[in-house]
């Protein structure tokens, strides 16, 4: 059962990636890559990481997704007036990023792995994941924010009109 | 494929692997900067996934940690980059990555 539902997921997560891609309005291309992100975030229930998959809707579905049709809609994108690459060049990356497949998978192809069982594990459980990130990772948690305030004034400083 | 309650492995490597290949064929495939931008953020996802398919099969949740620390800096790369096209596209009214060639010089 949870085997149909992981096909069921990865299937739904790679056909609406494709769409991103494929996608010739960018505001159909942000639907489609909120659809993946809902996708993903099955997975890692399925992996009964619990926490990682709210945070994943939260922060990716909600936040980054919002801000990116905030910008499609105030740059007024949402129109299909991309000129087009040449045949060839679609081709090619086509081709590339197959061949690019072909190899990891060719690479992974001698891993000697086991079946995973779901909802065994409980390292995902948001108890536990609290104990590590503040315990071990908790300098690297502060570091964050001051990332997080410098993308913020960086952000502000790009966007203002003029700068004296 | 076994019994039901289980899923092999395998099959998280080869669907990570199948989507950090469409998000690079997004980059290369289209001129569009936000949809450069969707097919990155598509890659980072896959390894996300990859991150916590190993912490679930290890039993250990300083992957998931990893991942938590891998969003954040999405989140950030995100806010600054997309700052970044608006500026570019107040200066040349396109977001057309091939207009930026005049970086060259």
């Amino acid at each position: 059962m949870t085997l149909y539902l992981f096909l069921i997921l990865g299937f739904f997560a790679v056909l609406s990636a494709l769409m991103v891609v494929f996608s010739k309005n960018p505001i159909h291309s942000i639907l489609y890559l909120v659809l993946t992100f809902f996708a993903i975030a099955g997975e890692y229930v399925l992996l009964n990481a619990q926490f990682l998959a709210i945070v994943n809707i939260i922060v990716y579905a909600g936040a980054i997704m919002v801000l990116f049709l905030f910008v499609v809609m105030l740059l007024n994108l949402n129109h299909e007036t991309e000129p087009h690459k040449s045949m060839l060049r679609k081709l090619i990356a086509v081709i590339a990023a197959g061949l690019l497949m072909v190899v990891l998978v060719g690479s992974l192809k001698g891993a000697d792995t086991m079946a995973i069982q779901p909802f065994s594990h409980n390292a995902g459980l948001i108890e536990n994941l609290g104990k590590v990130l503040f315990d071990q990772f908790l300098l690297p948690f502060e570091v964050s924010a001051v990332l997080f305030l410098a993308a913020m004034v960086g952000a502000v400083m790009l966007g203002k009109k003029d700068i004296k | 494929m076994g019994d039901l309650k289980t899923i092999p492995m395998d099959w998280y490597l080869l669907l990570s692997t199948i989507l950090f290949s469409i998000g690079v064929m997004g980059v290369l495939f289209r001129r569009n900067a936000i949809i450069i931008f969707m097919s990155i953020e598509l890659m980072l996802n896959a390894v996300n996934l990859l991150l916590v398919a190993f912490s679930a099969y290890h039993n250990d949740a300083n992957g998931q940690v990893f991942v938590f620390f891998t969003m954040a800096v999405a989140a950030a790369e995100i806010a600054v980059g997309l700052a970044i096209l608006v500026v570019v596209y107040r200066n040349t009214k396109s977001t057309d990555i091939d207009v930026l060639n005049r970086l060259k010089g």
